[in-house]
């Protein structure tokens, strides 16, 4: 029964892939590079934070295009607070004139223009214009938004089952408490030791399910692509960061400053120390930072896999090239479904690592010192 | 970097902060800190019933061993008792064996003594009747001697036939 569902699934993607293709008629070489750019532009749009949910837009018979999705608030501080809808822009088509200002959108950013919205370049082709402070209410905040909502009922809920059913989850928490046991028993206890690891859980559940989600929204065709927003991956390892070194013990700092200990006399370790420290120092910043990077490459590479290769689809136009390209988005994508979690497994893994250098008492540091070396 | 940089977006930057914390602080009040203890008390009474389950077992354990032992005692001292029982009867008989006897004894002794009385008794009675009847045989025998001879002499065979019988 199942099998025939998929066949017939399977049926109708190449069918309509059949349909794409053989109803486009042959184009010429400037149309087709015309189409490459589009193509190009159109990805790099979807990767980036927008100012309007978009969930999908189409050519018009006229030759303009439509989009369908609803516009969220824009908030600039330019001389003063500035709060208006964002399909003032018309999808960055119209200047937008907030009382004596106007605004124009500009490859996904807001630019300070005039009346007539000319935008100014430099040699290097970058635009001149004055960038308003921007804190509006992007596609990525409602996101976060609606991630952080979901999170708080899931969670809620399954904290209420606990006291309301004896002790034990009920619905759907029974499919997320093994994940929080998880974390607890085989990434924040072995990382951070039993007597401490309490202190960090939160953070660790919050991170973990947040990255996760999010992860898995920007899979869905929403297109949204928070994870893999440097702004959002930079909040985050700055928390970590945040949290580690402001949780560290005197040992965790003795590590840093004094890593050779009084296994040496000091005039032994100065000449050592000229380079041991600026590394161990740099290490801290380090640390963070191949987080950040880390999720930020991994989520925006995924996007960039997967919608190249649906573009595929509408390069080759033919009906072998589409179900390639068909197949091979599937696969990828399967794969992606992994990623997303892998990643959100890996930026807690080694979040409750960097935790557990901090927590360490001198007792440990023993036991972490091969996983310093193999890190 | 530099198309990083120019990606950053401060604004979207001071959100996910704010509202991360936000969702951080919110989720570690209500959620995760009623979760996880929820699930080490969970925890700590499976431990708990099976620490006491444990327990029970080794009290059943002890328990039947001192009921084995107290048994075995039981045992021992129903053995002792019954042989001690056993000796009891056995002297008891022998003691009754050993007083029947003497008194039998004694009673056979009493009886011989009454028997050996009884039989002096009746020798002198027997004497005295026999000297009585020589007396009187002597008597009618002086009689007839005195009337005629031969006729004293038969009543004396006579009369000594007659004194044998009896």
């Amino acid at each position: 029964m199942q099998r025939n569902r998929i066949e017939k699934l399977v049926a109708l993607f190449v069918l309509m892939l059949c349909f794409f293709s053989c109803d486009l008629e042959k184009q010429d070489e400037a149309t087709k590079a015309a189409k490459k750019a589009e193509r190009k532009a159109y990805i790099q749009h979807h990767l980036q934070d927008s100012y309007d949910f978009n969930l999908f837009s189409y050519t018009k018979d006229d030759g303009h295009k439509a989009h369908v999705g609803f516009p969220l608030p824009v908030i600039l501080w330019d001389d003063g607070l500035k709060i208006f809808s964002s399909s003032k822009f018309h999808h960055g088509e119209t200047v937008a004139e907030v009382g004596d200002s106007y605004y124009k959108l500009y490859h996904g950013k807001i630019y300070k223009t005039d009346a007539a919205g000319t935008i100014n370049y430099d040699d290097e082709h970058h635009a001149t214009n004055v960038k308003p402070l921007d804190f509006s209410i992007t596609k990525g905040v409602v996101m976060i938004l609606i991630t952080g909502l979901l999170m708080f009922f899931l969670f809620r809920g399954l904290a209420k089952s606990y006291s309301n059913n004896g002790g034990i989850a009920k619905g759907v928490g029974r499919f997320f408490e093994p994940i929080i046991l998880y974390i607890r028993d085989d990434i924040a206890i072995p990382n951070i030791g039993k007597e401490k690891y309490m202190k960090y859980m939160p953070f660790l559940l919050t991170v973990f399910f947040f990255i996760w989600f999010l992860n898995i929204f920007g899979l869905t065709p929403l297109g949204v692509n928070v994870t893999g927003n440097i702004a959002v991956t930079a909040s985050l390892a700055l928390l970590t960061f945040l949290l580690t070194n402001f949780t560290g013990t005197k040992d965790y700092w003795k590590h840093i400053f004094d890593p050779l200990g009084d296994s040496m006399p000091w005039y032994g370790k100065l000449p050592l120390y000229i380079i041991l420290i600026p590394i161990e120092v740099l290490g801290i910043f380090i640390k963070p930072f191949s987080l950040l990077i880390r999720l930020y490459a991994n989520m925006q590479a995924g996007h960039i896999v997967l919608m190249s290769l649906i573009g595929l689809i509408f390069l080759f136009r033919t009906w072998m090239g589409g179900a390639m390209s068909f197949g091979l988005a599937f696969a990828i994508s399967l794969i992606e479904v992994l990623v997303a979690l892998l990643q959100a497994y890996i930026f807690t893994m080694l979040s409750a690592l960097y935790f557990g250098f901090a927590a360490e008492t001198h007792d440990h540091a023993e036991a972490h010192e091969g996983e310093v070396q193999h890190l | 970097m530099e198309k990083l940089l120019g990606e950053f977006s401060l604004g979207l930057f001071i959100f996910q902060t704010a509202l991360f914390l936000l969702l951080l602080f919110l989720l570690k009040k209500y959620a995760w800190k009623p979760i996880l203890n929820a699930v080490n008390d969970r925890e700590e009474g499976i431990k708990n019933a099976l620490d006491s389950a444990e327990k029970a077992k080794m009290e059943m354990q002890n328990l039947q061993a001192d009921n084995q032992k107290l048994l075995q005692e039981a045992r021992l001292e129903r053995e002792a008792m019954l042989k001690e029982a056993r000796d009891l009867k056995n002297k008891m008989i022998e003691d009754a064996k050993g007083e029947a006897s003497t008194q039998a004894s004694k009673i056979i002794e009493q009886a011989q003594a009454a028997i050996a009385s009884e039989k002096q008794a009746a020798i002198s009675d027997l004497k005295a009747q026999v000297a009585n009847l020589s007396l009187e045989i002597a008597e009618k025998v002086v009689k007839e001697e005195l009337s005629n001879k031969d006729k004293q002499l038969k009543l004396v065979e006579s009369m000594l036939g007659e004194a044998k019988l009896n």
